[in-house]
């Protein structure tokens, strides 16, 4: 299948290549191949010469295995087997200790204990909804102001929304150097102001209510946090700031993963209008899963007829066809526009040779002829749902990735890909 | 049968298409079901092609045999909110906290309480009885975090545990609990017959047994048909292909020689799919569990698809 003349074909090499581009963050919804495409694009990158780390979220086990990084241990590693000038790296986003990293690096030695062996501290840097996109965005930042690497490819968290890691590290900036947690902390203090005296009295209310609601043990352990923490506060929101500003940046791409599926290209949209408020580089989309075929000119309807006349030859030839029935059990015949066979054809195929194990040419080939049939109402389906996309957003470059038959599970796999991504395969293929 | 029907999957696995038929076919003849959505991406109206759900139960869809499907979209912080007043009489106080972001922060940041509170209003609605003493709804069918995040979703109890020892929200997560761990309750895994969807099935099951939850069935969903199997495609492959090629040409279909190729190359991908799909099958076959196929809807999700849907699960033996 070729890309619609709509929409810009997105060219994935030359933004490889330019030296400019030194993050590509790969975003869409749950389960369109996202971490694929990000290790596909990093093993793509590397092989073409550049310097390249992949920091993936959270990797299917053989995809991790595929390039070497099945050990959990939050440092890049280089992947073994990339056959060009350049290197691979590659790491998985261990959340919790890059929180406790960000702890230890900014507080003294009994401080960062006091904080890492706090309850709230443990459950909010494991658990929290939003900690994940916290800490990777945290941990791009890390791996860019390292200067080790000149093109850092990143996958985003398996997210509620799409849009999470976009808003997660705001909400727990605003958080933890926001006004509630001061007021958590020293609501007396607050008391003198003018104008804060109903908040002073709604205050003492509502940690009254906090402390019924979770248990007076909750509101002290995130008191003792957030004492423990005091210093860091201010931090919080500049890191957050900070990245942001980075995904700003001209040298950031994003890249928004699909598949040809309802659901995902919605979500796809959502994406699109959302970076554009949000003034991040977009650089295309990256439809995953396209199905093609190399017979597409037969459509589903030709072939199914097709298929239909064989079968009752299929009942002729072996001889205990319902003679009376054979013509009126086939209404759907050959539509009109297609060449007629005329049943004057038909009986020259019993003359083919038959084996009883095997199945006759005629059952195989009207077999031939439904898969195709299949295959071509997937390729509609498809494709009305990518106009649906093309036609809200033909501005944005679509690259398509044929589906391949199985997963991937090897650095051969991954280049597969990385083809087919840069458009060096036609979407002819898999099942 | 469970009365809080709980449906998880991989992303993209269709599990929102999947609970909604099930809620459909669980409706068939007069029941009443309620649909539950705990992640606010509005998917259940989009499926049944509404406006966007209020956080309030409405009818939706009327089964076969005047049941129907009634649904609610539950968020954390409204739910919240309600919980308040009807335990503290707040009133306008409430607003107060959530302008100093302490709503925000009880539904969004503190760890586990936003599930309490989205897991214990499904509860609420199973165990809910009407006037005359009857159940509420007969079946509740919960659109649930994906694969990757539903044992700790549904086990609040671990999650709130290590922070509230006391309080309501404490006393809430021990109830949830006592309703989400009983026979009561079946956790559904949706897949599809691919390497990852099902690996990631195999490692929830086996999270969801060790936190004690009861799994229920593995429903594979889009199962495209099989056209030819690995025997006939190996058939047709190499010296045959002059025949097919003949076959093909008395069939009406022309140019018969440039198609062959092609499709012989479908036919060739189809069996290698075939092949990982049997591998596929023998991996989930290996959980235990009772496995339910549902087919590929060919021309894509609709209204009319998700009727069949339920229709195929109640053949397969759901809602009897």
């Amino acid at each position: 299948m070729t890309v619609d003349p709509a929409a810009a074909p997105l060219e994935v090499d030359p933004l490889l290549d330019d030296p400019e581009t030194r993050i590509i963050v790969c975003c869409g919804s749950g389960g369109v191949g996202k971490t694929t495409t990000a290790a596909a694009l990093g093993v793509r990158a590397a092989e073409r010469g550049r310097k390249v780390v992949v920091l993936t979220i959270d990797p299917a086990r053989r995809l991790a295995q595929s390039m070497g990084i099945d050990s959990l241990d939050n440092t890049p590693r280089q992947v073994k087997g990339i056959e060009g000038p350049g290197e691979l790296h590659a790491m998985m986003l261990d959340m919790k200790r890059t929180f406790d990293e960000i702890v230890e690096a900014h507080a003294d030695q009994d401080r960062a204990r006091a904080i890492l062996e706090n309850p709230f501290y443990q459950s909010l840097s494991a658990g929290f909804a939003g900690t994940q996109e916290y800490m990777a965005m945290e941990k791009l930042g890390q791996l860019r102001a390292r200067e080790e690497w000149d093109l850092i490819v990143v996958d985003t968290p398996p997210s509620r929304s799409a849009l999470d890691f976009l808003d997660a590290p705001k909400r727990l900036g605003s958080f933890l150097d926001g006004k509630f947690i001061r007021l958590l902390m020293a609501p007396a203090k607050m008391g003198g102001r003018a104008g804060m005296k109903f908040l002073n009295v709604g205050m003492s209310m509502m940690t009254g209510t906090l402390g019924k609601l979770l248990g007076g043990q909750f509101l002290r352990d995130v008191q003792t946090f957030v004492a423990a923490m005091d210093t860091m506060f201010g931090g919080f929101r500049t890191r957050a700031d900070a990245t942001y500003r980075l995904l700003q940046a001209p040298g950031t791409a994003f890249l928004v993963v699909a598949a040809p599926e309802r659901d995902a290209l919605r979500e796809a949209a959502y994406f699109v209008e959302r970076l554009a408020a949000e003034e991040m580089p977009l650089a295309g989309l990256v439809l995953n899963r396209v199905h093609g075929s190399g017979a597409a000119r037969l459509s589903a309807e030709r072939a199914r007829a097709a298929a239909e006349n064989l079968e009752e030859g299929r009942i002729v030839d072996q001889g205990h066809g319902k003679n009376g029935v054979r013509e009126a059990a086939s209404p759907a015949g050959s539509p009109p526009d297609s060449p007629d066979p005329g049943p004057g054809q038909l009986p020259h195929q019993e003359t083919e040779s038959q084996t009883p194990e095997q199945p006759s040419v005629n059952q195989l080939t009207a077999g031939l002829l439904r898969l195709h049939a299949e295959r071509m109402q997937v390729l509609k389906r498809e494709q009305r749902t990518r106009d649906r996309f093309t036609a809200l957003h033909p501005e944005v470059p679509v690259a398509e990735v044929a589906a391949l038959p199985g997963d991937v599970h090897d650095l051969a796999g991954l280049r597969a890909i990385g083809d087919r991504l840069a458009g060096g395969s036609p979407a002819t293929g898999a099942a | 049968m469970s009365r809080l029907q709980v449906v998880s999957g991989k992303g993209g696995t269709g599990k929102t298409t999947v609970a909604a038929a099930l809620a459909l076919a669980l409706a068939t003849e007069g029941k009443r079901t309620l649909l539950v959505e705990v992640e606010g991406r509005q998917g259940i109206a989009q499926l049944f092609e509404t406006e966007a759900l209020p956080y309030e139960e409405r009818k939706i869809a009327v089964a076969p045999g005047g049941g129907e499907v009634h649904a609610l979209a539950i968020d954390a912080e409204r739910a919240l909110l309600d919980y308040l007043q009807m335990f503290y009489k707040l009133g306008s106080a409430g607003r107060a906290l959530k302008k100093l972001g302490a709503i925000d922060f009880a539904t969004t940041i503190a760890p586990g309480v936003r599930d309490v509170l989205l897991t214990g209003k499904a509860c609420e609605a199973v165990r809910r009885r009407d006037k005359q003493g009857r159940f509420a709804y007969d079946y509740v069918v919960m659109d649930a975090p994906p694969t990757g995040r539903i044992t700790r979703f549904l086990n609040v109890n671990d999650e709130v545990a290590g922070l509230a020892k006391i309080g309501p929200i404490y006393n809430q997560a021990q109830a949830v609990m006592r309703v989400l761990k009983s026979p009561g309750t079946a956790v559904h895994l949706v897949t599809l017959l691919e390497e990852m969807p099902v690996q990631e099935t195999a490692d929830g099951v086996g999270e969801l047994r060790a936190a004690e939850l009861p799994v229920g069935k593995v429903i594979v969903n889009m199962v495209r048909p099989h056209v030819l199997d690995e025997e006939a495609v190996n058939g047709v492959a190499g010296d045959r292909r002059k025949e097919v090629t003949k076959a093909l040409a008395a069939a009406g279909v022309s140019a018969p020689t440039k198609l062959v190729g092609p499709l012989l190359e479908q036919a060739a991908e189809h069996a290698q799919r075939v092949e990982l799909e049997r591998e596929q099958r023998a991996v989930l076959a290996k959980l235990g569990l009772p496995t339910y196929e549902l087919p590929l809807i060919g021309e894509g999700m609709d209204l009319a698809g998700l009727y069949r849907l339920a229709g195929e699960l109640r053949n397969l033996g759901e809602a009897r």
